[in-house]
């Protein structure tokens, strides 16, 4: 029970009527990286932005079931979506730095909670830039605009920014679909590097990255969750029939 | 196959497309025709009042008092009051106006009943006629407020209940509202949702994410609402009429309770009250050149600034 980071029982989402989470029920693990697949549209994506209440932006959405965070459910009453989202940070699939410097970028979290000290601020920075591997290639350049910044590099800047604010968990949403090869296995590397101090959960469209980078995998597949286990096992030997059409490419 | 080959059909074809090529040149004539209507209208117009005004247009002109019972001298005073009105209107119509679009496109849900009344509100705000802006301006602002205030602090001794520089600017705020809303909107909807998720994904709230990443992507569209409220302002005279526009001061407005004078009202005084309208037809037009300077430059910035956001939007 303590290794488990998330909690998720029976939780169902709607859009207005239509119903697009149906009952999932998942243990995610702590300091793992958990992948989640499936076709497009089958959830994955909507199922990651449960768990730091992005979907709350969208006013026909409605949710029921629990997402419990380290026991405690992250949609009761009594719970700030912003103390959630400081702790939840996210990565998302088109990368998207403020049309500020660097510096600026990094410094946008920390900032917000009110810190103001350059010293400190520097720090974060530099210690942020250093766990997303991109400080050598950037430490000359800190006041430049990060709109200058290659693509590979504007992701691995935002996953700097979300390590800024010092989550506990951090979710990725397709993070390295619009990048290339080199850039991608960059990304991925990253990954492994952060599980030792995150738990991380990743959206997926590309199977051998799932296979490569994560501990755990789920399988969506409309609305549903078909099937979760270790990255091995569903990889070698799923239980279930969809599962194995899908990871051997029958459909999707 | 032999009938699409046929003779009689192929000319009929022919005929056919010539006349309806005759229809489209008549056609792309009118519409020429038109532009070049429109365009020697302008240049008329300014040709008129650049040969008329510029025996009188100077430096002289433009930085010294009327002389002589208004028939002679500048127009400094009505340059500086414009000024004055124009500032004092930006500063109570910009904040509102922002607050406003903000709350439009930041706050308001999709199917708000009450956005939707704030929208047709405004829609409804920029076709009112300027000189109901007046006599709105003229009851409430004056003889409601102004004379309340100084029933209730200045013991009955009028101040406030008078045109002056403030009762007007807050009736030419509320004609330039709607401008800049508009351009604030278009502003604020430029700025991707990408960006909002970013600001909020890393705990900001909903007004941090304002403050920080919305409006700071905003300024140039909030100062293209503001040059375009300002050129407009600058060259309405209705709303001003009974609020706040004198003939003649010998002296320059002190306080936002004074009086003042305008461009444009100027412009209408000289034409229609002047003592000696032939003797003040120079002034007149160079009086009214110097308004078409002011407004022409005012929206050329509006413009480009509004199409540098248009390609930063793209």
């Amino acid at each position: 029970m303590k290794d488990i980071k998330i909690k998720v029982n029976d939780l169902s989402l709607y859009y207005g009527d239509k119903k697009a989470l149906n009952e999932i029920t998942m243990d995610i693990p702590a300091n793992k990286v958990t992948a989640l697949i499936g076709p497009s549209g089958c959830g994955k994506s909507t199922f990651l932005r449960c768990i730091n209440r992005m979907n709350d932006l969208i006013p026909s959405v409605s949710i029921t079931g629990k997402m419990l965070v380290e026991g405690v459910d992250i949609y009761d009453k009594n719970v700030d979506v912003v103390n959630i989202r400081k702790k939840i940070g996210m990565v998302f699939q088109k990368s998207n730095p403020f049309p500020k410097s660097i510096y600026e970028n990094i410094a946008y979290g920390p900032r917000i909670n009110g810190m103001k000290d350059k010293t400190e601020l520097d720090e974060i920075v530099e210690t942020s830039l250093r766990q997303a591997a991109i400080w050598d290639e950037l430490k000359d350049r800190l006041d430049d605009s990060a709109l200058g910044l290659s693509g590979g590099q504007q992701q691995r800047l935002c996953i700097a920014r979300t390590l800024a604010v010092s989550p506990d968990i951090i979710l990725m949403d397709e993070p390295a679909s619009a990048l290339d090869p080199i850039s991608t296995s960059k990304i991925e590397e990253l990954v492994h590097q952060l599980k030792e101090q995150y738990t991380i959960i990743i959206v997926t469209h590309n199977m051998q990255q799932a296979a490569r980078t994560s501990d755990h995998t789920a399988f969506f597949y409309m609305g549903n969750l078909i099937e979760m286990g270790k990255t091995n096992s569903i990889f070698t030997k799923p239980v279930q029939k969809q599962t194995e059409d899908y990871i051997t490419g029958r459909f999707g | 196959m032999d009938k699409v080959l046929n003779e009689s059909e192929g000319h009929f074809f022919s005929s056919r497309k010539s006349t309806s090529d005759i229809k489209g040149k008549i056609f792309v004539g009118l519409t020429q025709l038109a532009v070049i209507l429109i365009i020697s209208i302008l240049f008329i117009i300014l040709a008129v009042i650049v040969y008329q005004g510029r025996s009188k247009f100077s430096w002289e002109f433009i930085s010294s008092f009327p002389t002589n019972g208004m028939t002679e001298g500048g127009i400094f005073p009505a340059l500086i009051g414009t000024f004055i009105l124009v500032i004092v209107m930006s500063i109570a119509a910009v904040p509102f106006g922002t607050i406003t679009a903000l709350y439009l496109t930041e706050y308001a849900s999709e199917n708000s009943k009450f956005a939707a009344a704030v929208r047709f509100s405004v829609r409804t705000l920029a076709v009112v006629p300027s000189i109901i802006f007046g006599l709105f301006g003229l009851g409430f602002f004056i003889q409601f407020l102004g004379a309340g205030a100084d029933t209730a602090f200045n013991g009955g001794e009028l101040r406030w209940g008078q045109p002056n520089i403030l009762w007007a600017s807050l009736t030419m705020a509320l004609l330039t509202l709607p401008v800049i809303i508009v351009s604030v909107e278009e502003a604020l909807k430029t700025i991707p949702r990408e960006l909002r998720e970013a600001s909020l994904a890393l705990g900001a709230t909903k007004w941090q994410t304002i403050k920080k990443v919305v409006l700071p992507g905003s300024v140039s569209g909030i100062m293209t609402g503001t040059i375009l409220a300002v050129s407009r302002g600058a060259g309405e005279v209705a709303p001003i009429l009974f609020t706040g526009a004198a003939y003649y001061l010998a002296t320059l407005p002190g306080s936002l309770s004074d009086q003042f004078m305008n461009l444009g009202y100027h412009v209408y005084i000289m034409s229609t009250q002047s003592s000696d309208v032939e003797k003040t037809m120079p002034i007149q037009f160079a009086t009214t050149l110097v308004l078409l300077i002011l407004t022409l430059s005012l929206n050329v910035v509006a413009v480009i600034i509004r199409s540098r956001i248009r390609r930063k939007a793209k």
